[in-house]
């Protein structure tokens, strides 16, 4: 079995608007299920810090960039389809 | 309420914010509401981006509002470069404020669930917070809406925005699409807006008979009056150039009591002085009756006096033009050549009548014209459809009017009209200030043309049919002689004038003749006087020597006689007798 990688997110929010909150709370549910201890998740609020999400062109909220590994993709949406996502992030929903 | 009267009654109460779009602002009485949310609907290629560019450019160049545009569908590069071929350069305007943000969806943007707008609103926040941004544009917001996954979604984030919006003071114009031609259906959910904003604006981009017309029509203005019924626009050389004939209110324009020659001398006379200045002058006749001589005597003479004028010509090119009228001795090559006179060929202009009008506008100001001519109007109904045609008419004259620019226009009457009754397709004849009309007369196998003036408004006119004769020393106007009951011109004019002609040399010789016999009396009799005078001097002097001898000779006998008694002795008479 070869070395899996590390996963890094970074998860842009509207502080604790609903979907905000709901993608951070789908993205620890996924990453505790399927990724345990080999992820990375960074947190920006595009409120707090709006120079940054200026730079990212991030226009809507949630907004999860997959950073790691590569290639780097973008995900919009509250992250509510599980099977979707790990999709997404090429994970067998049945490994955990 | 009448349409004129409500224009002129607009409510001005709710602040706006001027547009700077010819008649734009007119209609609404002042612009966008300020402060407020306009939504701009339109179909494809209608005119919606560059309506909204406008509204930022004269913002920051013109009221100091500095702007910002937010690009959902195209790339801020791509609308600059679009932008400068209206003249406007986005990148000097940066620095006066009008900035761009590129808001285009990520074409790799993945979507999972429910999001919603508070990233752009962060993103606009910064901006409107760092460059005090007064005016905004969300161009093709539509395009951001259908991302969203659901109708309440997308009502929700509408909200969101429209909230924003006013939160922040911004006076805002969303543009959006509409399917197809259809004006008011925007793609559902996004009509909601519609009702939701304070202001809503239509665009319309249709085909009429094969031409393209295009309409604006405001079609709510929450808390202000506007001019409800839809404006013909067209996109000119410097943006939208909505068309309205000028309002009640602003309806004084200076009148000028002078006079601008017609470029013929006798027509001028028939005038009482020649055409107002100002004023819009009709020139109706059949092909052939030389209108378009006529105008280009006059245009000759406006460039005679240093005027700036312009010739537009439907009919030929510019320099067929001035050819064909050097054979009537009207030269008007000079005046191209020194730059007072624009000759305009319009034969290639296409587009709807209201199109022709805005560029024969724009090309007239750029020339700084006093004297337009165009010939002939009647083109404006062909290249369109006759409903528009006469609305253009109206306003071609009143824009004239406005800057006061002489207008001649000539037109060729429907054929099948009658000649002495001469209506015009445009109905313009109506609403000229002088209407010049030339016919043919058909007599003794010859075609004459004929001039007459219908009307002059405000001047007394000549009531008489003149006859017009070109001739290579140019255009002139000749008298017709009537002769028991018959109008006589041409060759009939030209036999009755030699047949005077001849009738006023013969008595002219026969008075030569007269003189010179009288002058030969005349020195005749003198000599007479002269001789006779001379022997009255003969006589006298005849005369005078008679009187001296007979004067000689009595001395003569006195002195003898007293000789006589001395030599007798009888000088001492006393002292005989003593």
């Amino acid at each position: 079995m070869h070395k899996r990688p590390i996963f890094k997110f970074r998860l842009y929010v509207a502080d604790d608007t609903q979907n905000s909150a709901q993608a951070l709370v789908n993205l620890r549910a996924i990453c505790r299920t399927h990724l345990a201890g080999r992820h990375e998740i960074e947190v920006v609020s595009v409120f707090r810090d709006p120079q940054r999400a200026l730079t990212e062109d991030i226009r809507m909220t949630p907004t999860l960039l997959i950073l790691a590994p590569a290639p780097v993709r973008r995900i919009v949406g509250n992250l509510g389809q599980t099977a979707r996502v790990l999709e997404l992030l090429d994970l067998d929903p049945q490994v955990t | 309420m009448s349409p004129p009267r409500s224009r002129v009654s607009i409510i001005k109460a709710v602040p706006k914010a001027l547009t700077g779009i010819i008649g734009f602002d007119q209609i609404t009485g002042g612009g966008l509401p300020r402060g407020r949310t306009t939504v701009l609907a339109g179909g494809p290629g209608c005119g919606k981006t560059i309506f909204a560019l406008q509204f930022l450019v004269n913002g920051v160049q013109d009221y100091g509002e500095s702007g910002l545009f937010v690009a959902f569908e195209e790339a801020p590069k791509r609308i600059a470069a679009n932008a400068a071929a209206f003249g406007w350069n986005l990148h000097k305007l940066r620095h006066g404020k009008l900035l761009f943000m590129d808001a285009q969806p990520k074409i790799d943007l993945v979507q999972c669930g429910d999001f919603d707008l508070c990233g752009l609103l962060a993103m606009l926040e910064v901006h409107v917070k760092t460059h005090g941004t007064r005016r905004i544009v969300f161009d093709a917001f539509d395009i951001m809406v259908t991302l969203l996954p659901n109708a309440i979604t997308k009502q929700r984030e509408i909200y969101r925005l429209h909230e924003w919006l006013l939160a922040h003071d911004l006076t805002a114009l969303i543009t959006a699409k509409t399917s197809g031609d259809e004006p008011s259906s925007i793609v559902q959910p996004f009509g909601f807006m519609q009702f939701m904003v304070d202001c809503s604006v239509i665009l319309n981009h249709g085909v009429v008979l094969g031409v393209s017309q295009r309409h604006l029509r405001v079609q709510k203005y929450r808390g202000s009056g506007f001019d409800e019924n839809e404006a013909p626009f067209v996109i000119g050389k410097d943006g939208l150039d909505v068309a309205i004939t000028r309002s009640m209110g602003h309806s004084d324009v200076k009148i000028s009591n002078g006079r601008v020659t017609s470029g013929v001398k006798r027509l001028d006379a028939m005038l009482g002085g020649g055409y107002y200045r100002g004023a819009s002058v009709l020139i109706t006749g059949f092909p052939g009756t030389a209108k378009t001589t006529l105008s280009g005597a006059f245009a000759e003479a406006a460039c005679g006096r240093g005027e700036r004028t312009v010739f537009v010509s439907f009919d030929s090119d510019g320099s067929e033009v001035i050819r064909n009228l050097t054979s009537v001795g009207i030269r008007l090559q000079r005046y191209v050549k020194n730059g007072l006179l624009r000759m305009i060929s319009a034969r290639t202009l296409t587009g709807s009548a209201e199109a022709l009008l805005v560029r024969v506008k724009a090309l007239s100001q750029e020339h700084r014209a006093r004297c337009v001519v165009i010939d002939p109007v009647s083109r404006f109904a062909k290249s369109g459809n006759e409903l528009t045609a006469h609305g253009v008419a109206e306003r071609l004259i009143d824009w004239s009017k406005a800057d006061g620019i002489t207008l001649v226009c000539t037109s060729l009457l429907d054929e099948m009209s009658d000649q002495t009754q001469g209506s015009t397709p445009l109905q313009i004849s109506t609403m000229a200030d002088t209407w010049v009309h030339l016919s043919y007369l058909v007599q003794a196998g010859e075609r004459n043309r004929g001039i007459s003036i219908m009307k002059s408004r405000g001047m007394a006119h000549s009531n008489q049919v003149r006859e017009l004769v070109l001739s290579d020393a140019g255009v002139t106007l000749a008298d017709i002689y009537t002769a028991e009951g018959a109008v006589l011109m041409g060759t009939l004019r030209w036999e009755k004038e030699s047949a005077e002609r001849v009738e006023n040399e013969v008595a002219e010789i026969a008075g030569k003749l007269k003189r010179v016999r009288l002058n030969a009396e005349e020195a005749e009799l003198q000599v007479r006087a002269k001789s006779l005078r001379t022997e009255l001097i003969a006589k006298q002097v005849e005369r005078t020597l008679l009187a001296r001898t007979a004067g000689t000779r009595k001395d003569e006998l006195s002195r003898t006689r007293v000789r006589r008694k001395e030599l007798r002795g009888d000088h001492f008479p006393s002292l005989r007798r003593r």
